[in-house]
């Protein structure tokens, strides 16, 4: 049983002791709050972290969703502590996939909510802290006119399986009605399937 | 409770019968071809002869109308891939198939060539179920009064949800309008007694690994008199219905598992109907926020399917997993695509019971003890679970 686990050893000690979950009743108290994902999609998760010195200080999270999402979200939240805001603004997903070794392409999309919520509770830090000069949203652009379809999306499908650009219209339907976001799509692909997939 | 080692995923695959592997370590030194006239082909022709019998006795068929494959999966897509079939070499069909009419809840083997037909110019449907997973009967009598549906293809019994479909009542309709049907009964077989002849189906298919047989091996009844072309083509093995040479083997094992199940069928399902009686009841009791999939009665004895709020499956079944216990999910996630269970999603239930639900289907080494096991286990995982996530109501 213990051999050919379907994810790493590092993955599978988080996701049977998973740390820093927030405990019903549990008395934390919350500088700031983000929540990221829906149970549609089968994945959701909230991070609450504490600031001192514009460092995380303490942090805790609830997640719905599968063996990797927890465990990303447990790693996530050992990795953070005592790191400076603006340093853990700009964690990824890979950095957090080098933490837990690797895990299968399928599930890289578990683990990418895991950074989202945190860049969420951070802006909301600042937000309730007056420092929304500070807060960072992340832009977002739209590349296929017709059918409305932004870079985030591209980015989504492309974790979800999307490695050529049939399966990227397949997923999203961009550039099937004038075709004029063909080449920008397909740089996009590139790029985030390098960001993703290529460590 | 002691940790122990607990299976209860029968309706993926199940152990081999003790008397289906006697059978096949005897059976291992006839090597023969049963194609071959000498007395080594002669023999092991009298083994394939022989299992034939037994499988066909058991659906009620006659030998010749029983056609070994090498799965369930290969039994079903030569039914669906014969009406696409434009050849007049290998197939007896006209070309002429227009319409089909499937369901939603079919296994992906189905579901998907049905898909592949679309793409060749077949017109296909696919039925909606109700709650219990259940065919809408209207929308099927509907569709068939418009005319030209030349196949039926429904399953006999979920094998996700274990709901049972009146397999007579929908042949027959189909018949009154003059199209052929096929029911894919690989779990079925084996667990509720049937009758091809009573229930008048032209295509019936079966599996050896889900009836304590071996894996790899399948058949197909084809009633006699209906017209056929092979989904393997180029070979004189079984009457030119499928070639390749006989998975001798496999069809004797197979042969053994249906003489077996025909002795312990009927006490054995009892047996499994009290057990998941108990543990249905343990779980009610123990569990708060759950609910069991599926139709209560026309379902199968050991098959139950029941999602947890708030939890998703995949975390579950690992959990279970570290404990010993070995059971299936309908989440997406242990399935490596995005969408959880097509059948749940079919009976309409939501996003977060689809990725909720554990299927757990016992079997004839399920003991009285395994299902305390559960109802010790599942409890603390669920709750484990349940504290972790975000959309778990609090303070309940």
């Amino acid at each position: 049983m213990e051999s050919n686990w379907v994810y790493t050893e590092e993955v599978k000690q988080h996701f049977m002791h998973p740390k820093n979950v927030l405990k019903d009743g549990e008395n934390f108290k919350v500088d700031g709050e983000g929540m990221v994902g829906n149970i549609k999609c089968g994945d959701q998760m909230m991070m609450a972290i504490q600031v001192e010195n514009d460092a995380i200080k303490d942090c805790r999270w609830k997640t719905y969703g599968c063996a990797s999402a927890i465990a990303s979200t447990s790693a996530l939240s050992e990795m953070i502590k005592g790191m400076k805001l603006k340093d853990a603004f700009l964690l990824t997903p890979k950095d957090i996939m080098k933490k837990l070794g690797s895990l299968p392409e399928h599930k890289i999309h578990c683990s990418v909510l895991g950074d989202k919520a945190l860049r969420a509770a951070i802006n909301d830090y600042y937000e309730k802290n007056d420092m929304t000069d500070k807060v960072r949203k992340e832009e977002v652009k739209v590349i296929c006119q017709c059918m409305n379809i932004t870079d985030h999306e591209i980015e989504d499908a492309v974790l979800e399986g999307a490695r050529t650009y049939y399966e990227l219209q397949e997923r999203t339907k961009l550039g099937t009605v004038c075709g004029q976001c063909e080449e920008p799509a397909k740089k996009l692909l590139e790029q985030y399937t390098k960001k993703h997939f290529k460590l | 409770m002691k940790k122990r080692s607990v299976y209860l995923d029968y309706n993926a695959t199940t152990p081999l019968h003790p008397e289906v592997k006697k059978a096949l370590i005897e059976a291992m030194e006839n090597f023969g071809n049963p194609s071959s006239m000498h007395e080594f082909g002669r023999k092991a022709k009298v083994l394939l002869d022989s299992a034939r019998e037994k499988v066909s006795a058991f659906i009620g068929a006659s030998s010749d109308e029983v056609v070994f494959v090498g799965s369930g999966s290969e039994a079903n897509n030569t039914v669906l891939s014969m009406m696409a079939c434009p050849s007049k070499h290998c197939c007896s069909f006209d070309g002429g198939t227009k319409k089909i009419v499937t369901t939603k809840i079919e296994h992906p083997c189905v579901f998907e060539t049905a898909k592949c037909l679309v793409d060749r110019g077949i017109d296909v449907e696919f039925l909606n179920v109700d709650s219990s997973g259940k065919i809408d009967i209207d929308q099927y009598e509907k569709i068939l009064s418009e005319g030209g549906v030349s196949l039926v293809s429904i399953m006999m019994a979920n094998n996700e949800i274990g709901t049972v479909q009146d397999i007579k009542k929908l042949c027959h309709l189909a018949h009154k309008h003059a199209a052929l049907f096929h029911t894919d009964a690989v779990q079925a077989v084996g667990k509720i007694p049937i009758d091809v002849k009573d229930l008048n189906v032209d295509f019936l298919t079966l599996s050896g690994h889900k009836i304590y047989g071996p894996k790899g091996i399948g058949a197909l009844y084809v009633k006699k008199g209906i017209r056929f072309c092979p989904f393997i083509r180029g070979g004189h093995q079984e009457k030119g219905r499928r070639a390749g040479t006989e998975n001798v083997l496999g069809i004797i094992g197979l042969g053994k598992a249906v003489e077996m199940r025909e002795k312990e069928m009927e006490s054995e399902e009892k047996r499994l109907l009290e057990l998941k009686a108990i543990l249905r009841k343990g779980f009610q009791e123990k569990i708060p926020n759950i609910h069991f999939n599926g139709h209560e009665k026309d379902c199968l004895a050991g098959t139950l399917n029941v999602s947890f709020s708030g939890a998703e499956g995949e975390a579950i079944l690992l959990y279970l997993d570290m404990e010993g216990i070995s059971v299936s999910t309908g989440s997406a996630c242990s399935s490596g695509s995005l969408d959880p269970s097509h059948v749940l999603l079919a009976t309409g239930v939501g996003p977060e019971q689809a990725h909720g639900s554990i299927r757990i289907s016992l079997g004839r080494e399920t003991k009285r003890e395994d299902i305390d096991y559960l109802i010790d286990v599942f409890p603390r995982v669920i709750a484990k679970i349940r504290e972790m996530s975000t959309v778990y109501p609090r303070n309940k």
